[in-house]
């Protein structure tokens, strides 16, 4: 295999195995911290517990994430050098900034929330989730601008050989980057709504600590449901970006290939990217495509067949990944109502709850999905019209790669093994006994 | 600002942020490698980990800053640099992985087998970061094979040079001095006075090695005669060995053990500022032909860029070091039998 494609696929599993603890913690900090909030106004001892046995959770989720987080930011030094010279100017100080006020909040109060129970105050530990909540998703915020720069550059100008900053303001303003980061974001609260119902569902099905529980879902609930709709909101609006930035994606997120006004959305449809057409194509709904990426019944969409063939993203992911994404997200906005409806009394309804705690992966899967669109969908670029993957990549051997590819998917799986058997453990095992019914201390020991 | 004013101040800046991470890793790695030697049952471990518990994390992240600094002020010099070291890097980030699940995990499954294995990994999570980051920097400073377009021609075994190796050696002794004098400092019995002897032993093989390494350097490398361009940079070495020999003092007088390790830490500040300011104004160093270095006229970005980096450092940067001190405030008790038994300790 040729060093580009081990490099593109060392990042997949780099990215992946990132991503599968970032929307956790997005979400998770802030449930956290409105659960925390709760507790110091009322002095309620079960939210007290309540934020501790969810907190662990968060825990052993966010661990994997911090160091995981450091092999992507090598990555480009190590895989794509040719790129990094190129966008370094920019990209560079986005990851920079990203580090300096973001991860760093994160991580030093993620340590005095997890040990300062009893060093500091009630409140100031309240503020300390609160900041790593706000934390986490800032951080996101200057990785989604980086990510933004690469989908839709703007504010730069070509000197010496590479994108240099000329505004940064624009950087930070960019429309396609905002589209982005609001819809990612929403995604990780409704996937740690969804953690959280579904967990809950489960103990309560089996009659655990009732009211923790119930408290659990009142929390989560109207949370899952209203970032269920924000996502489908979001990600209407960031389909537009793609309709006006990326035309070539829109057009193989969709497997459209002729340019049409009043362009249809066909309902079942399988790409044939080697002939440029669909080999099935039927249900058609007229002008719902143009609608969707423009608002217009009557826009053009542009087809595959009018760009250059060596511009064309692989066609069949591209599409595959969006019609799953989108699939999920009306499940997920269908789930999360009758969670809210029944969240008085989730375990009347034993098949919801089971549901529930079955749909717990399903948000990653969505997710890991929206961004096989994002990144696949860019290709042949990785940054959009200006710069080709294939010339990103560092001048490496690719045998070098084969083995750090090798190394990554090894250590990797092994790590989300690990991560997933304890993640189980803990969520089966609940909260901590009430300190009246608590004899000792089993934990302390461990 | 003038390129020339930001330039250096970048570069300054640069070896700034590699010397705090240094002195705030450089505790915990050390401690990790020490763990094995100085531990003897398990609380003892367990005081090991939760010593460097609320911050190695943190710690941490003043090498992703480290990292992205490079790639924002010197885009040209981090790829380079990356792809170069890219086996070392690599082996690297999979030590620091498997360390960090050690410290999170070992409590959370209740199996003597486990906990042994995290033990292990702990130790070769925290020694083998401190030693290849020797190797690196001193591959640094020595000069590596990079032709006229960044591309490189050597390999792992190249960097295990002499020179190299010493570098790796010299880099964990001082690890493990400063981490010995931390768990003086957070330990408590027969743990602290363990480590009090260690930090002695370890106090002569660093005052062996500052010697050594300094022959060493003026023999493989350039650095000693560039900076007698600019003796001024010598006054970094000066503070290196006051606070060596400050931390020798504090060893028998310090009223606290805070005082011997933080003159440790001035140590590590003096050192590599000293070393790294004196590659000046190369970032690497090409030995096949030094008008193929990398420095900071051909290396960094643009004006804009490091003048709105320089800002955004100027403001974020000190006041991460105020809520981190706070943080390190909060948690300087001593690691104690109560404390272990807490349901959040390691």
């Amino acid at each position: 295999m040729d060093v580009v494609l081990l490099s593109r696929l060392q990042f997949a599993v780099a990215v992946f195995f990132h991503f599968i603890f970032v929307p956790l913690t997005l979400g998770l900090t802030v449930l956290l911290a409105i659960m925390e909030t709760a507790y110091v106004r009322t002095g309620n001892e079960m939210y007290k517990r309540m934020v501790k046995f969810w907190g662990k959770l968060f825990i052993i989720n966010f661990v994997l994430g911090i160091v995981t987080g450091i092999t992507l930011e090598f990555q480009f030094g190590t895989n794509w050098s040719k790129y990094s010279a190129f966008v370094g100017d920019i990209f560079g100080s986005l990851l920079a900034i990203e580090a300096s006020v973001a991860f760093f909040l994160e991580s030093t109060f993620v340590a005095v929330w997890i040990f300062g129970w009893d060093k500091v105050s009630q409140k100031t530990h309240c503020v300390a989730i609160w900041l790593v909540a706000i934390a986490s998703n800032l951080s996101a915020l200057w990785i989604i601008l980086a990510n933004g720069f690469m989908q839709h550059p703007v504010g730069y100008v070509i000197r010496n050989g590479r994108a240099e900053l000329e505004n940064f303001f624009a950087v930070l303003t960019n429309p396609y980057a905002w589209g982005q980061y609001f819809h990612t974001i929403s995604s990780g609260w409704l996937l740690a709504g969804f953690f959280v119902l579904g967990i809950s569902a489960w103990h309560l099905l089996r009659k655990n600590e009732i009211d923790l529980f119930k408290a659990s879902v009142k929390f989560a609930a109207p949370f899952t449901l209203v970032f269920a709709l924000a996502v489908a909101v979001f990600g209407h609006h960031q389909g537009n970006n793609v309709a006006l930035y990326q035309p070539a994606k829109l057009a193989a997120m969709e497997s459209h290939w002729e340019t049409t006004t009043n362009a249809p959305m066909v309902a079942l449809v399988w790409p044939d990217q080697e002939n440029g057409k669909n080999a099935v194509e039927a249900i058609e709904i007229p002008g719902l495509l143009s609608f969707l990426a423009f608002n217009d019944f009557n826009a053009e969409v542009k087809g595959l067949n009018d760009f250059a063939k060596e511009d064309i993203p692989p066609v069949l992911t591209t599409f595959l990944s969006f019609r799953l994404m989108v699939g999920m997200g009306g499940l997920f906005i269908l789930l999360a109502f009758l969670a809210w409806k029944k969240r008085e009394d989730l375990a009347s309804n034993p098949l919801l709850c089971k549901a529930l705690t079955y749909a717990i992966p399903l948000p990653y899967i969505a997710i890991m999905a929206g961004w096989m669109l994002a990144e696949v969908g860019r290709q042949p670029w990785i940054v959009y019209s200006l710069m080709r993957t294939s010339d990103a990549v560092s001048p490496v051997p690719s045998s070098s790669v084969a083995i750090s590819l090798l190394s990554f998917i090894v250590v990797y799986s092994v790590l989300g093994i690990l991560d997933i058997y304890l993640l189980i453990k803990y969520a089966r095992k609940g909260p901590q006994p009430a300190p009246a019914a608590e004899s000792e201390s089993e934990e302390g020991v461990a | 600002m003038s390129i020339e004013f930001l330039l250096g101040v970048w570069f300054f800046l640069w070896a700034l942020l590699w010397a705090v991470y240094f002195i705030l890793d450089g505790f915990d790695l050390g401690a990790g490698t020490l763990m094995p030697f100085i531990a003897k049952n398990d609380d003892e471990v367990r005081t090991v980990y939760n010593a460097s518990g609320p911050f190695w994390d943190g710690n941490e992240v003043w090498l992703i800053t480290a990292g992205g600094v490079t790639f924002a002020a010197f885009p040209v010099a981090y790829s380079v640099m990356f792809s170069a070291l890219y086996a070392p890097l690599l082996m690297l980030l999979f030590a620091l992985i498997f360390r960090a699940v050690a410290f999170e995990f070992r409590s959370k499954i209740d199996d003597p087998k486990w906990r042994k294995l995290c033990d292990a990994v702990l130790f070769f999570g925290s020694f083998v970061p401190a030693l290849l980051l020797g190797v690196a920097f001193a591959n640094l400073f020595m000069g590596i094979p990079i032709d006229a377009d960044g591309i490189y021609h050597g390999n792992l075994l190249k960097l295990l040079n002499p020179y190299g190796l010493a570098g790796g050696i010299f880099f964990v002794c001082i690890f493990c001095m400063h981490g010995a004098l931390w768990l003086r400092f957070k330990a408590e019995g027969d743990l602290a006075e363990r480590a009090g002897k260690t930090a002695h032993i370890m106090w002569y093989l660093v005052l062996t090695l500052v010697i050594a390494f300094l022959a060493l350097t003026d023999y493989y490398t350039f650095i000693l005669d560039n900076i007698s361009e600019a003796p001024v940079i010598y006054i970094f070495l000066v503070l290196a060995v006051v606070a060596l020999l400050g931390v020798r003092f504090y060893m028998e007088h310090g009223k606290s053990p805070i005082s011997a390790w933080a003159c440790s830490a001035l140590f590590i500040l003096g050192l590599v500022l000293f070393a790294v300011l004196g590659m000046f104004p190369n970032i690497i160093i090409s030995n096949m032909d030094p008008a193929f270095s990398i420095t900071v006229y051909n290396g960094a970005s643009s004006q804009l860029t490091l003048t709105i980096m320089f800002f955004v450092v100027l403001c974020a940067v000190p006041l991460v070091i105020c809520y981190q001190a706070w943080v390190y405030w909060v948690f300087s008790h001593k690691v104690t039998a109560k404390e272990l038994a807490s349901d959040h300790a390691y």
